[in-house]
C-alpha cells in the first residue's frame, strides 16, 4: 500500500516519456497527483497500517505531515500546469528581460519529471533509513535540474548549473554525514532509525557531533540555508512558476525532513541541545540574511525566494527551539507551503499578463486583473504573518514557545527581522498592485487574453481558502497531530 | 593485509596530487580511473578472506561505474564541448600542490581526537578518505572550466565513497547501490547540462555564468 505512492508515479512518469498523445500525457499527470492525494489521505486515515517498527518505509507522523503538504501542493501545480502546457508549450515565447525568442523543452520531458520529482519527494518522506533518504534526496535533484532549464535560454542553463552543482556537493556532504553516524555507531548499527534511536545511548558521541554538522551542512545546502543558499534563489526566479512553487514549498520541506532526522537522533542520544542550539543560529542567520537581500529587491520572484530562505530560517528556529515552538514550526511549515505556492502562482500569472519579472514594470494589478490583484495581496499579508492568515497562527505560536522558554533575545531578534521583512515586501507589493502605472510606458497589448483563466484561479483560489481556514480555526486533533511531529521520537 | 590497504589509500592520495597539478582534462579523467581502481581494490582488502559474494560484486560494480562508465561520459562530453584544458584557473598548479599538502596533514590531525570505532587497522584509510573528499572540493572553487568541476564532484564522491568502504562489510548492500546509481545520474544530467552550456555560450567557463546576482 505505502509503497505505491512511490511506484505509481514512477511509472506514470516513464510512461509520460514515451506517451505519444499530449492530451493522454496531460491525463497522466492528472492521474498521478490525483492518485497521490487520495491514497495520502487514505494513509493519513489508517497510518498503523503502514507503521512496521525497524522496516525500511514507514509513515511516522513527521513523514506524514511533509508528505501531505507534498501532496497538496502537487495537485494544485498538475492542474496548473495542464492549463500552462496548453498554452505555452508549443509556441515561441519572448524572453521577458532580453526580448529574444526561445522554445521549451519537449513537454513529455517535462512532464515525466516532474511525476519523477513526485516519486522522489515522496520517497523522501517514507524513508525510515538515513541511506535510503539520501538516495531519494539526491535523487530529487537530479530530475528537478530538467524542470528549471523548461524554458531553454541561457539564464535558465546558469541557474540550473549553479543548483546541480552546489546541491549535488551538498549532497555528497550529507552522505559523509550517514557514514558519520556509522561510525558513531561502531559500524554495526544499520541506519535505521528506529535502531539509531533505540541504540542511541551506545553511539560515540564525537562522531555523532561531527555526523550531525555534516548532515545540517549537507541537508541544509539543498534547504536553502544561509550561508548555502546561493543556488537558490537564482533557480526559483529562472524556473517555471509552477516549479517554483514545487521547489519552494516542497522540496526545501523535504531536504528540512533530512535534518529532523539527525536531530532526532542527536536527541535520543542525550545531545538534542547541540543539534537544537545549531539549528537556532542557523535558522535566525538565515532569516537575516533573508531580510537584507529582500530590501530594495527589484525582482518579485528573488523576492518569493528570499522569503523561502527566511521561512525555512524560521522552521529550524522552531525545531531548535523544541517544545511548544516545535509545534509551531510544524504548523509554519504546512502554512509556507501552500501560501508560497499560492504567490509562486499568481507570481506566474503577472509575468505572464506584464511580461516582466521587475517590481516596477507591474502596476495597478487591482485594476488590470482584479483576481490576480486580490491574491497577490492576500498572499503578501498571509506570509509576512499578517492576521487572519494562517502563518500569523504559527509564527505567534513559535514566539510563544520562545518566551515559554525564556529566549528573551531570540524573541527580540525574531520580531525585528519580521517587521523588517513585513516592510520590504509592503514597500515592493502594494506599489505593484495599487500603484498607478507611469504615463509615458504604455502597457503593450498582448495578443492573448489577460483573464484569469479558471486552470490558474481555481488552484490558486482554493489555496486562498486554505490559508484562511488555517488562521481561522485548527482542531485539538490536528495540535496533538502536530505536537507529535515536533516531539522528535523518531516513531510512530 | 593491511600493507596492501595501506598501498592503495596512498595510491589515492597520490592521484588526489595528481589532479590538483594538472591542467589537462584528458589527464584528469585518466586519474579518475586510477582512483576508481585503488578504492575497488582496498573496498577488498578491508574484508577477511574469504571475501563475501556480495562484498566482490560491489567492488566489481564500483570499478564498472567510476572506472569504466562514468570516465567515458566525461571523455565524449570533453569532446563534444571541445575543450581540452583548463585555461586560467582561479588558483594555480602549484599553489593547488602547496594548499594540498597542507589539506593532507589537516585530514590527520583532525583524526586524532575521532579515535576510529570501526575495526579499522589501516591509520591511512580515514585521512585520506578526507583528503580527497577536500581535494575533490578544491577542484570545485579552485576550477573554472565546467567539466574539471564535473571530475572535481566525482573524486569528492570518491571520498565520501572511500569512507563508506570501511563499513561496506556492515553496510546494507541497496544502499550502496542507490549511492552509486545516484552518483552515476549525477554526472549524467551535469555531463548534458555541460553539453547545452556548450552549445549556447560557446564556452564552458563556469565564472563567465555570472548574469544572475543581486
Amino acid at each position: 500500500m505505502l509503497v505505491s505512492i512511490v511506484l505509481i508515479p514512477l511509472m506514470l512518469g516513464l510512461l509520460a516519456l514515451v506517451m505519444p498523445w499530449k492530451g493522454a500525457r496531460r491525463a497522466l499527470l492528472i492521474a498521478g497527483a490525483a492518485y497521490h492525494s487520495a491514497m495520502t489521505v487514505f494513509l493519513g486515515l489508517f497510518r498503523k497500517d503502514a507503521y512496521t517498527s525497524g522496516a525500511w518505509i514507514g509513515l511516522d507522523s513527521q513523514g506524514l505531515l511533509f508528505l501531505a503538504i507534498t501532496s497538496a501542493l502537487f495537485l494544485a501545480v498538475a492542474i496548473y500546469t495542464t492549463g500552462y502546457l496548453g498554452r505555452d508549450s508549443e509556441r515561441k515565447v519572448r524572453d521577458s528581460v532580453e526580448g529574444f525568442l526561445f522554445s521549451n523543452e519537449p513537454e513529455a520531458i517535462f512532464i515525466a519529471c516532474l511525476l519523477l520529482f513526485l516519486t522522489s519527494m515522496s520517497m523522501v518522506c517514507i524513508s525510515r533509513d538515513m541511506g535510503l533518504l539520501w538516495v531519494a534526496v539526491e535523487a530529487t535533484t537530479l530530475v528537478s535540474a530538467p524542470l528549471i532549464t523548461f524554458h531553454r535560454h541561457h539564464r535558465s542553463l546558469e541557474a540550473t548549473w549553479k543548483y546541480l552543482l552546489i546541491c549535488s556537493v551538498g549532497i555528497a556532504i550529507a552522505l559523509l554525514g550517514n557514514y558519520f553516524l556509522a561510525f558513531a555507531g561502531h559500524g554495526k548499527t544499520h541506519l535505521n532509525l528506529d535502531n539509531l534511536v533505540a541504540g542511541a545511548g551506545l553511539l560515540d558521541q564525537t562522531w555523532l557531533k561531527a555526523a550531525f554538522l555534516m548532515l545540517l551542512v549537507g541537508y541544509g545546502t539543498k534547504m536553502g540555508m544561509v550561508p548555502m543558499h546561493t543556488w537558490l534563489p537564482d533557480a526559483h526566479s529562472e524556473a517555471p512558476s509552477m516549479v517554483s512553487a514545487l521547489l519552494s514549498g516542497a522540496l526545501l520541506n523535504c531536504a528540512f525532513l533530512g535534518i529532523l532526522r539527525g536531530h532526532t537522533v542527536l536527541a535520543a542520544a542525550g545531545l538534542g541541545e547541540f543539534s537544537g542550539e545549531l539549528l537556532v543560529f542557523f535558522g535566525m542567520l538565515s532569516m537575516a540574511v533573508a531580510a537584507a537581500f529582500m530590501i530594495r529587491q527589484n525582482d518579485y520572484k528573488r523576492m518569493l525566494a528570499y522569503s523561502s530562505i527566511e521561512h525555512m530560517g524560521i522552521l529550524a528556529l522552531g525545531v531548535g527551539l523544541g517544545g511548544l515552538a516545535g509545534t509551531g514550526a510544524m504548523l509554519h511549515a504546512v502554512n509556507h507551503s501552500i501560501t508560497k505556492g499560492l504567490l509562486f502562482l499568481v507570481s506566474g500569472h503577472l509575468l505572464f499578463t506584464y511580461g516582466s519579472k521587475k517590481t516596477y514594470d507591474v502596476r495597478h494589478v487591482i485594476r488590470t486583473a482584479p483576481l490576480t490583484g486580490i491574491l497577490w495581496v492576500a498572499g503578501f499579508l498571509a506570509i509576512t504573518g499578517a492576521p487572519p492568515f494562517g502563518a500569523f497562527l504559527s509564527e505567534v505560536t513559535i514566539l510563544k514557545g520562545m518566551l515559554e522558554a525564556d529566549r528573551w533575545g531570540i524573541a527580540i531578534g525574531y520580531l525585528a527581522v519580521l517587521a523588517v521583512i513585513f516592510i520590504a515586501m509592503a514597500r515592493i507589493v502594494i506599489p505593484m498592485a495599487f500603484g498607478l502605472p507611469q504615463q509615458d510606458q504604455p502597457v503593450e497589448e498582448s495578443p492573448l487574453s489577460k483573464k484569469e483563466p479558471l486552470w490558474f484561479a481555481g488552484p490558486a483560489m482554493v489555496m486562498a481558502f486554505i490559508i484562511l481556514a488555517l488562521g481561522l480555526y485548527i482542531p485539538g486533533s490536528v495540535w496533538n497531530f502536530l505536537g507529535q511531529a515536533a516531539a522528535m521520537k523518531g516513531g510512530f | 593485509m593491511i600493507v596492501w590497504t595501506d598501498i592503495f589509500i596512498l595510491m589515492l592520495v597520490l592521484a588526489d596530487f595528481r589532479l590538483l597539478a594538472t591542467s589537462r582534462l584528458a589527464a584528469v579523467i585518466q586519474t579518475t580511473v586510477l582512483q576508481a581502481i585503488a578504492l575497488s581494490a582496498f573496498m577488498l582488502t578491508i574484508a577477511d578472506r574469504p571475501w563475501p559474494l556480495l562484498l566482490i560484486f560491489l567492488s566489481l560494480v564500483t570499478l564498472t561505474v567510476k572506472g569504466v562508465i562514468l570516465p567515458w561520459l566525461l571523455n565524449r562530453a570533453m569532446r563534444e564541448a571541445g575543450v581540452q584544458r583548463e585555461i586560467e584557473p582561479i588558483v594555480g598548479y602549484s599553489a593547488s600542490v602547496l594548499i594540498g599538502m597542507i589539506l593532507l596533514g589537516l585530514s590527520f590531525l583532525i583524526f586524532i581526537p575521532l579515535k576510529s570505532s570501526v575495526s579499522v587497522e589501516s591509520s591511512f584509510l580515514l585521512p585520506g578518505a578526507l583528503f580527497t573528499t577536500l581535494t575533490g572540493l578544491l577542484m570545485i572553487v579552485s576550477r573554472k572550466n565546467a567539466l574539471t568541476q564535473v571530475a572535481g564532484y566525482l573524486v569528492m564522491e570518491n571520498g565520501v565513497y572511500a569512507f563508506g568502504a570501511a563499513l561496506a562489510v556492515e553496510e546494507p548492500l541497496l544502499v550502496e547501490m542507490g549511492v552509486l546509481l545516484d552518483v552515476f545520474v549525477a554526472v549524467f544530467v551535469m555531463g548534458i547540462t555541460v553539453y547545452q552550456i556548450s552549445r549556447e555560450f560557446d564556452h564552458i567557463d563556469t565564472d563567465r555564468l555570472s548574469e544572475l546576482k543581486d
